[in-house]
């Protein structure tokens, strides 16, 4: 007898289990990505909680790319440039229920501080509580700070979030949506936070899965197990965009495929070279024909999603091979009757170090050395593991490497920008970007920007720097990386955040 | 032992130990080789480890010499491997695994974790495919040659040809996406584990059902079973009394050898269907360089091998009393 009762009970909890009850006003939303979820700590999978709204920043970002108010209402800079204070938005909850104070901001700042990330790239000496506002103290000027509060890793949580020794055991955060449930590596789950400071989103509950596998992803749009899923591979795009009940949203990442060149190396030491290179790669082609996406080339380094950095050049300007073989015979290669330049006897020949984590760049390189070819250029395709670039940049090794960078993990790409080309002769470049290459005049810029606040002598200064990189080549763009994603028709109000740090789920509504 | 027990199993007690005894040895056989090959191995993989590290904790956008240093100061990478083996080794001996090099997890927790959504997700297969595989291939081996026997045999080549992957991809565009029947991946509810057990399940049973038929005809052939139908039995007791039990010792031993597939297919079906078992976070493990998940991973794989086989041999040990007598 209790063996039968047992099994009803079971057979109850399983039908409940396979079809739970659903409410027409709680309808869930199926967000499918391909990120792992490693963990509560937003050192490592914070960027996943400030993308589903669970977790925010002290400084947003507006639509313009600029800094915006976030958990600080407003903040501003002493004269000397040396000591920030961000006040603290009035009236807002943890999701424990405890107030956001100061000496809690404080706390979790000096925790992000302490671990990899965003922080340890400021000058920064103390973060202090000082009444309704948070001090940050730093050694030198240091102006695109509100810019870096904007990352993931500088998440604002709860002091009972962490332990002791500044590991984070529970996501306790602000976000318009409250964790509910949370299993590693893959699913978390998050409902509405009644009590949350701004205006309540529409949707109740939303879920998350990572999964790695392209093809379930777009199998998962298509069958309506999810209702957004992002990053599509090229070959199931086409089939998506015949579903009536998906439609299908782009959007251009500042995430750059770029050409990292060794500018000490005698064949590329001239600019002329750099540009002959350049106007040698049928950038539209690439785009379309291996990234599937016209709108992916790159003329120039930034997208416009990076405001003043962007110069708005002209797609199809990139490319023009018949300027690009007369700069070489300027530079004196000439033919040698089996279809390779050669000077002073020396063939035209390269090799170009590329890595397969992100798969899309093995065969970019190969297209590159068939467009290099009709150059006359022999180009030798090496792809390995992607640490082989930075050791090849420090040892010297390095001729010629592709690979991928974000100039977008925060608004500002000023931090990015002087790991790679800052620096002066003795230390030029970084790991990512310039190599053996420096420029007095950028490098200056590069200062200013760091201290000068102004906005407009700021948005100057970047387009200057855009400009010359632009001209000298110290790394040459090819494409930008596009967002993709396949939302359920009966959504409304979905956009893509070019700078991926949120989904935006508080805006959208289910369609009646 | 009560009296039923040892007059049906009388020389369970004494034949156990020479069943176990060899298993017992053969499990540190494989744990100590299965260690020492993932060690070797991820040891000799080209790229810099650190970087591979780094990149699996903080993303590839965050990646530079900075951070890989970083991770080589913090986790000791720089020590000689000899060395590094060693205290791998002697941490093995006191049954600690060490700490995941990704999230900073004891890997006895993750694996613990992972386990039990594999080993859930294994035996929902392998029971679907008993229900399938055998009982098909029993009443095809009734009628060797009939229709049966011969559609049963066409099914079961084309399962068995079709790898994994692209069993599991069908069954999603057939149940998911074509009838909306059931949820194309991800995993919580019971609904979620049909289309990842099915795809196991229908490989194995494609195997088991061809076993289970040779073993029937072999059996419906014999003298003893014509005897059977001789001395008045018909056909349903023939079957339950001197036909069942005999063809079932090849197919349960068989099952030790799907066992290999199953292992195999996890990785694969758990990675296509995004089900956190051991076979999904062995593929990221190794992506990230892991050193500790790999080898936590691989050293329970061999030993929930050599477990599952143990099974095996006892579940024979007892089906067929000859194997005890001898």
């Amino acid at each position: 007898m209790p063996s039968s009762r047992r099994l009803l009970a079971g057979l109850a909890l399983a039908t409940s289990l396979i079809s739970p009850p659903l409410l027409a006003d709680a309808r869930p939303l199926a967000v499918v990505a391909p990120w792992e979820v490693t963990g509560s700590d937003p050192s490592t999978s914070g960027y996943i909680f400030g993308r589903m709204g669970i977790a925010e920043t002290l400084v947003e970002v507006d639509a313009e790319g600029r800094p915006a108010p976030g958990l600080a209402s407003d903040w501003a800079v002493d004269e000397e440039g040396l000591s920030w204070r961000f006040v603290l938005r009035d009236g807002v909850l943890f999701h424990d229920g405890t107030p956001l104070t100061a000496e809690a901001v404080a706390a979790s700042l000096r925790y992000a501080q302490a671990k990899p990330g965003m922080l340890s790239s400021a000058p920064i000496a103390a973060i202090e509580a000082d009444g309704d506002a948070v001090v940050i103290t730093l050694e030198a000027p240091f102006a695109p700070l509100p810019a870096l509060l904007t990352h993931s890793t500088t998440q604002i949580l709860a002091p009972a979030a962490y332990a002791e020794d500044g590991r984070v055991e529970a996501m306790i955060a602000t976000g318009p949506y409250r964790l509910t449930e949370l299993s590693p590596p893959q699913r978390l789950t998050a409902e509405r936070f009644a009590d949350y400071w701004g205006a309540a989103p529409a949707i109740e509950a939303v879920s998350y899965l990572a999964v790695g596998r392209g093809e379930t992803r777009a199998l998962m749009a298509e069958s309506g197990d999810a209702d957004i899923v992002f990053t599509l591979d090229p070959a199931s795009r086409g089939r998506l965009a015949r579903q009536e009940r998906l439609a299908l949203h782009a959007e251009p990442l500042p995430r750059t495929i770029v050409i990292k060149v060794n500018a000490g190396h005698p064949f590329l030491a001239d600019e002329t070279a750099r540009r002959a290179l350049s106007q040698a790669i049928d950038r539209r082609g690439i785009a379309a024909g291996l990234l599937r996406d016209p709108e992916a080339a790159a003329p120039e380094l930034f997208p416009a999603s990076l405001g003043p950095w962007h110069l708005g050049l002209d797609g199809e300007a990139g490319g023009d091979p018949a300027a690009a073989q007369g700069l070489l015979d300027d530079l004196g290669w000439q033919a040698n009757g089996q279809g390779v330049r050669e000077r002073d006897g020396e063939p035209f020949r390269l090799t170009l170090t590329t890595f397969a984590d992100r798969p899309e760049l093995p065969l970019v390189a190969t297209a590159l050395q068939d467009q290099w070819r009709e150059l006359g250029i022999d180009l030798e395709v090496a792809v390995g593991n992607a640490s082989g670039i930075p050791s090849g940049h420090r040892d010297g090794s390095l001729e010629l490497g592709l690979a991928a960078r974000n100039y977008g993990l925060v608004p500002d790409p000023l931090g990015t920008l002087s790991d790679d080309f800052g620096g002066d002769a003795q230390a030029p470049g970084g790991d990512w970007g310039a190599m053996n290459w420096s420029d007095a005049e950028v490098t200056a810029w590069l200062d200013t920007l760091r201290h000068d606040a102004d906005p407009a002598t700021r948005a100057e200064l970047a387009g200057r720097v855009a400009e010359r990189l632009n001209q000298a080549m110290p790394v040459i763009p090819v494409a930008w990386y596009q967002q993709t994603a396949a939302v359920n028709a009966e959504l409304e109000g979905f956009s893509i955040d070019p700078l991926e740090r949120s989904y935006r789920l508080e805006e959208l509504t289910w369609t009646p | 032992m009560d009296a039923v027990t040892s007059r049906r199993f009388p020389a369970l007690s004494g034949g156990l130990g020479g069943v176990l005894l060899p298993r017992l040895f053969q499990a540190g056989l494989v744990a100590w080789l299965v260690g020492t090959l993932t060690f070797v191995l991820t040891r000799t993989l080209p790229g810099d480890m650190a970087y591979r590290i780094a990149a699996g904790r903080y993303g590839h956008d965050m990646v530079n010499s900075a951070a890989a240093e970083a991770v080589r100061v913090e986790l000791a990478l720089d020590q000689p491997a000899l060395l590094a083996y060693l205290n791998w080794l002697g941490d093995l001996l006191r049954l600690d695994l060490g700490n995941s090099l990704v999230s900073g997890e004891p890997v006895l927790h993750e694996l613990s974790h992972q386990l039990g959504h594999s080993l859930g997700l294994a035996m929902v297969a392998v029971l679907l495919s008993l229900l399938l595989g055998p009982p098909l291939g029993l009443a095809a081996g009734l009628r060797p040659g009939g229709v049966l026997d011969r559609a049963s045999e066409g099914l079961a080549s084309l399962l068995r040809a079709l790898p994994p992957f692209a069993l599991g991809l069908l069954l999603i565009l057939l149940f998911s996406v074509s009838l909306g029947w059931l949820p194309a991946a991800g995993h919580g509810r019971v609904a979620h584990f049909v289309l990842p057990a099915l795809t196991l399940a229908l490989a194995l049973a494609a195997v088991s059902s061809r076993v289970a038929r040779n073993a029937m005809v072999e059996v419906s052939g014999s003298a003893y079973y014509a005897f059977s139908r001789t001395k008045g039995l018909g056909e349903r007791l023939s079957f339950l009394r001197h036909g069942l039990r005999n063809a079932a010792v090849p197919i349960v031993a068989y099952l030790g050898v799907q066992f290999v597939y199953l292992i195999e297919g996890v990785v694969v079906v758990e990675t296509l269907f995004a089900w956190p078992g051991i076979g999904h976070s062995l593929v990221h493990a190794i992506v990230a360089r892991d050193v500790p998940m790999i080898q936590g991973t691989a050293l329970v794989m061999g030993l929930m091998f050599v477990a599952l086989n143990t099974g095996v041999d006892l579940l024979c040990h007892g089906l067929d009393p000859r194997r005890r007598q001898s």
